[in-house]
């Protein structure tokens, strides 16, 4: 029923003699939140970081969409629908919060110089319909009265709804986001939990996961990967990785 | 920590030494068919001496002397400005009593002034052009000058060559130093900042020796002279028609000759040209790729992560800022009627990067004040003429010191979501 959005098979990344990650296969359906767990320096970032064309992988292949996504660029992997958020808020911080989000809908702006100089019709529509897509997203994360403002003066929760709201508005159908609730107290964070599943149900988009809080990953995960030092561990729903005796001992033995 | 600075200070004392012995101390005369080295006069080792004793002690105390900086109240030169609201009502009278000012204003003053002013509108353009690739988009280009040399030697073949007029030269001379722009900036501008810094300054050489010894198209050392100057309408500012039938203004207008009449004219040119390009890149930093350049300044790794192509998007910069040197080269070599590669050399990218640099990395109204300041200071300090690249380096370290963000800091004007 549910088609596969993104599949990974055997990805490995080294950097030298350290194996980063190793063969790592992930798989992501439509409409679906899958986390990837496991402890700090496990490679999770990493493997975020080959998924967006960051790294080139050492191994393995990434499928989007049934399309192969080794030997594009970074910037076309988002263009295609692919986009992530960063462990470490990167905002435009001397931006206003629009202008954060009209940067990344460049590529759905009339971007021919001429036009703009002259403000043809079609240049303002777009840039129009790109405000009005701005201003939907800023509504949906609650930042709709600070849109004004510059991104680096807003509160830590509001800038990590907007690093999220600005991934929306490229219209994504895969979100990645690397530990978005880090740093949160609770009450953003349940917040954040709302937002993330409100993306899957109403927004029918895929979000793959990485998070340290376990209560937010066991309550919306569809599927759970859990990494240990580059190698998986284990996966599946939020119960069977509870009672996973594997998952017990390395979490466990690292505390 | 008080060891390690008498350390460094004598360091710098003795480099300079070293330095000045050199370049002052000893001198290679001919005598006959012969070279003689020749020692410095004792007054030039006094000066020697004083300026050794100056870097010692400056590089001594140094903390004190940033502090005393420190303490320096810092003009808020954007606080003088009225308020934003009353800024946007007032905004098109100024611009308008501006224009019209500066229309009327060379009717009242001396020719020389006239030709100063031209001169200054070249540096304007040429310190807006930059001002793009390095203020805007945060490129380091030291070569920038091989543009305006393409621009100029574009306009002053084609008019030697073909007889092309000066409007018709203006936009080829622009696109084919745009081209020249793309061409450098497509392998180069992968490079992170100091090497991109270093190819163009070698960019900026190569031009310069092309054009120095492809002696066949452009003379040579030597130069083009008797460049065309432009003409109103078909009309020419001669005091004689060149073309068989072509007209002068003066008869035109039934009125008797004046050479002022082609200077004011030419000043007028630059008026109109300094505004297109204010205009435009008014209007480029309040569109998308305005936008683009500043993010992609922020930070680099968000905008790849957004689709942002940064190659296509630094090499616009580049090459709009490449075409505006042209358009400017080719106004000078109108203006001048005579160029030569002596006229494109490394200190004229100086000049203009320290144009950019001291009117504030970005800022329009900064640049203009700056470009201003760099070319009418010299005029008045005429008896100084010598010590020229001397006062820029001082002003330059001086202003790095005191006000690194540049006379008149960039703010960019933000797009408001209105609801
Ligand atoms: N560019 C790199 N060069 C070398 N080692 C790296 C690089 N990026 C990540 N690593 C290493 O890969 C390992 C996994 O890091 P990371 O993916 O950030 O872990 P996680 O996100 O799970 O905490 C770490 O040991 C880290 O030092
Ligand atoms: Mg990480």
């Amino acid at each position: 029923m549910s088609q596969l959005l993104l599949d990974v098979q055997g990805l490995t990344m080294r950097f030298g003699g350290l194996v980063a990650v190793n063969k790592v296969d992930l798989k992501v359906k439509n409409r679906q939140i899958v986390s990837i767990i496991g402890p700090n320096g496990a490679g999770k970032t990493t493997v975020f970081n080959c998924l967006s064309g960051f790294y080139i992988p050492t191994e393995g292949s990434v499928m989007f969409n049934g399309r192969e996504l080794a030997g594009l660029k970074d910037f076309q992997i988002s263009r295609k629908g692919l986009v992530r958020t960063f462990q470490h808020v990167r905002l435009f911080s001397k931006m206003t919060v629009i202008e954060n989000m009209l940067v990344a809908q460049h590529r759905h702006l009339n971007t021919n110089l001429l036009s703009g100089l002259f403000k043809t019709s079609s240049y303002r529509r777009l840039q129009q319909e790109a405000m009005d897509r701005a201003a939907y997203w800023l509504k949906e994360v609650d930042l709709l009265e600070f849109a004004n403002r510059e991104a680096g003066n807003l509160a830590y929760g509001q800038q990590r709804r907007l690093e999220i709201a600005r991934c929306m508005v490229t219209q994504p159908e895969l979100l990645l986001l690397d530990e978005p609730a880090a740093g949160l107290n609770p009450n953003e964070t349940k917040e954040l939990d709302e937002l993330i599943v409100k993306l899957r149900d109403e927004h029918e988009i895929s979000v793959l996961l990485i998070e340290h809080d376990m209560g937010l990953v066991m309550g919306i995960s569809d599927h759970i990967y859990v990494i240990a030092q580059g190698t998986p561990l284990a996966d599946g729903t939020a119960e069977e990785i509870k009672n996973n005796p594997d998952v017990i001992k390395a979490y466990l033995g690292e505390e | 920590m008080q060891s390690n600075k008498l350390y460094s200070a004598i360091f710098a004392a003795g480099i300079t030494l070293i330095l000045a012995c050199l370049m002052i101390g000893v001198k290679l005369d001919t005598e006959g068919t012969q070279l003689a080295v020749r020692g410095a006069t004792a007054e030039q080792w006094t000066w020697i001496g004083l300026g050794v004793g100056l870097v010692f002690l400056s590089q001594l105390f140094s903390a004190q002397i940033d502090a005393f900086f420190g303490k320096l109240p810092k003009p808020q030169l954007g606080k003088l400005l009225p308020e934003e609201r009353k800024r946007a009502t007032l905004k098109p009278w100024l611009i308008a009593a501006l224009i019209v000012g500066m229309i009327i204003w060379p009717f009242m003053v001396s020719r020389g002034s006239v030709d100063l002013a031209t001169l200054t509108l070249i540096y304007i353009m040429l310190g807006l052009g930059l001002n793009i690739v390095v203020g805007l988009a945060g490129l380091l280009d030291l070569g920038f000058v091989a543009f305006y040399a393409v621009g100029a030697y574009t306009y002053a073949l084609l008019s030697m060559y073909f007889g092309l007029s000066f409007w018709v030269c203006l936009p080829i001379s622009a696109g084919l130093a745009a081209l020249f722009g793309f061409i450098l900036g497509f392998p180069v501008l992968r490079l992170r900042g100091d090497y991109l810094a270093i190819v163009t300054l070698g960019f900026g050489e190569i031009i310069r020796i092309l054009l120095n010894n492809w002696t066949a198209v452009t003379n040579g050392p030597s130069g083009i002279s008797g460049i065309a100057k432009p003409t109103l309408f078909g009309l020419e500012f001669t005091r004689r028609a060149k073309g068989e039938d072509a007209q002068t203004f003066h008869d035109f207008m039934g009125i008797s000759y004046s050479s002022s009449y082609k200077v004011i004219f030419l000043y007028l040119i630059a008026v109109l040209l300094v505004c297109v390009v204010v205009y435009v890149i008014n209007r480029l930093m309040r569109m998308p790729i305005g936008r683009a350049w500043e993010a992609l300044r922020e930070d680099e790794i968000a905008c790849r992560s957004l689709g942002l192509n940064r190659t296509a998007i630094k090499l616009s910069a580049f090459t709009i800022g490449a075409s505006t040197a042209g358009f400017a080269g080719a106004f000078f070599s109108a203006r001048q009627g005579f160029i030569s590669p002596e006229s494109f050399i490394f200190i004229e990218s100086a000049i203009i990067l320290a144009i950019v640099v001291l009117g504030g990395m970005g800022s329009q109204v900064g640049v203009i004040l700056a470009a201003i300041v760099m070319t009418i200071l010299p005029e008045l300090a005429r008896e100084f003429a010598e010590y020229r690249m001397l006062m820029f380096g001082l002003l330059m370290v001086i202003m790095m010191r005191w006000r690194p963000e540049g006379l008149v800091p960039m703010k960019r004007p933000h797009l408001e979501l209105k609801q």
